[in-house]
């Protein structure tokens, strides 16, 4: 019996899209002030869609589930699609968390929101 | 797969024999012990000898110990029973910083009833000064509570000497040895305490009993109001079967104690040397000698510990964290932040409590899978590499 569902002990086992991506179109961080966990997002950016994603995480097993989850639920989309992207939808994607858990979902969506921002702000460099 | 349990500060599994000493007061020896007919005398009976033997593990007189149902309510009884009866004499409590809840909380509830509380800081081993509960005294204190052994670093309190500061002050001296009795020598006698706590579950005797050792002489009102039981010191029909297996626990426990004691720490310190060695950037917590045989707690660097319990878990291998992702509270552990622990680190603990499945083959199998686990976690964190 595991606190939570399959797909997240799935994916918390399994992770995917570990690691970082050599010069990133964007990077996020976030921290989460509940109890002090860290995510890091990365993401590659082709004709603004999102080609790659890859994380690091310091958390428990939900943190280290939604960032995965989160990696594979951008990857494909525009950065218009991933911008609505939200803890709640990357917490149904893993059948749900347990309520105390919910706050970990939030590093996810806003570790993606903050990868976004360096996109958008790196953009504006280049120009 | 096999399981190994390495977690046995949290519970111990009932000892066969205990629940074989149980059974017949369960169905064909029910009787009530306050009742006068034969099954109710005999219920009296066994309760008493229950209680000549808990006396006798910890040298105390056979009077002077009340069943209860379990540590909580012991520790309860203890804080509640001295405060109420001593409201007159004063209103000022000194413990520490690193007590179990079972006496955190009933101390914060007095402290909302106009008791005041002094919770005394560790050092970075977790051992409190008895020069500091001494200074910590005022003309208001009635009672002092420290507890024996610390259920998450395994510390061993001086409790002798803070026996001797309560002795000459006159104070009334409280030691929660829930995680001692049971395990090493315990003597109310040679730990000048008048109050001490255990909880049968903690050494393979049943959940949901325990007892308070009250020295004769003691001031102290009940917890528990009611019927005469415990000779009106804790009022509810008598736990009998609890009360058996509490006893036949502590009568098993008394038999090998040394040996035991022996096997789980020369176990232990195979897992202390072999984690230090072996695995980088982990840090031990507690005291490295005054510590609980069985108890090893360490912190991994740049990882948190639900990861690694649950991982720990799938290899079929159980034990505890303080990290705060694990409590409800979302803080990390309150014993760790007092030994000086920083959020991140005390984030990555791991506490290791052995007891008498264990061996060193699976000490061997622990390490090697924790390396392991250890290695991937750190490959996912932020924090690693930026060392
Ligand atoms: S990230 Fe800490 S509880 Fe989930």
């Amino acid at each position: 019996m595991s606190v939570y569902s399959e797909k997240v002990m799935d994916h918390f086992r399994n992770p995917r899209n570990v690691g970082e991506i050599e010069n990133p179109d964007g990077v996020g961080k976030a921290g989460n002030p509940v109890c002090g966990d860290i995510m890091e997002l990365y993401i590659k950016v082709e004709d603004e869609k999102i080609v790659d994603a890859k994380f690091k995480t310091f958390g428990c097993g939900a943190a280290i589930a939604t960032s995965s989850m989160v990696t594979e639920m951008v990857k494909g989309k525009t950065i218009e699609e991933a911008l609505k992207i939200t803890n709640k939808a990357v917490a149904e994607a893993l059948d749900g968390l347990p309520p105390i858990k919910m706050h970990c979902s939030v590093l996810a969506e806003e570790a993606l929101k903050s990868a976004i921002e360096d996109y958008y702000k790196k953009k504006e460099e280049v120009k | 797969m096999k399981y190994i349990y390495m977690d046995h500060a949290a519970t111990t599994p009932t000892n066969p024999d205990v629940l074989k000493a149980m059974l017949p007061f369960f169905s064909e020896k029910y009787g009530n012990p306050s009742s006068l007919y034969s099954i109710g005398q005999e219920s009296r009976t066994v309760i008493e000898e229950a209680r000549g033997k808990v006396a006798k593990f910890i040298g105390a007189k056979h009077d002077e110990i009340v069943f209860t149902s379990g540590g909580t309510e012991s520790n309860n009884f203890a804080l509640m029973g001295v405060a109420w009866a001593n409201q007159k004499k004063g209103n000022h409590i000194v413990t520490s910083s690193i007590e179990h809840h079972a006496i955190i909380n009933p101390c914060k509830f007095l402290e909302k009833r106009g008791f005041k509380v002094t919770y005394l800081p560790v050092d970075k081993y977790g051992i409190v000064d008895p020069d500091d509960v001494k200074k910590a005294i005022t003309d208001k204190t009635i009672l002092i509570s420290i507890m024996h052994a610390n259920n998450e670093i395994g510390t061993i309190e001086p409790i002798a000497e803070i026996g001797k500061v309560a002795r000459e002050k006159e104070i009334i001296f409280h030691t929660d040895a829930v995680q001692t009795v049971g395990h090493i020598p315990v003597n109310v006698d040679e730990l000048n305490v008048d109050l001490l706590s255990l909880s049968a579950h903690k050494f393979y005797g049943p959940k949901g009993a325990g007892a308070l050792y009250i020295r004769k002489g003691t001031k102290i009102v009940p917890y528990l109001y009611g019927g005469d039981q415990e000779k009106r010191r804790r009022a509810s029909t008598e736990n009998v079967p609890g009360i058996v297996g509490l006893g036949k626990a502590i009568e098993l426990a008394m038999q090998d104690m040394e040996e035991e004691c022996k096997r789980l720490a020369s176990l232990r310190n195979m897992l202390i040397e072999k984690i230090l060695s072996e695995v980088d950037e982990v840090i031990l917590n507690g005291h490295p000698t005054q510590r609980l045989p069985n108890n090893a707690n360490f912190s991994f660097k740049y990882i948190e510990g639900e990861s690694l319990i649950l991982s720990l878990d799938m290899e079929g291998i159980a034990c505890s964290t303080g990290s705060a992702c694990t409590s409800s509270s979302l803080e990390p552990s309150h014993v760790l932040r007092a030994i000086g622990l920083p959020h991140e680190i005390a984030h990555g603990s791991l506490r290791f409590t052995l007891g008498r499945s264990n061996n060193e083959e699976q000490i061997d199998y622990v390490v090697e899978k924790l390396k392991k686990i250890v290695n991937k976690f750190r490959s996912m964190s932020p924090l690693y590499e930026k060392k």
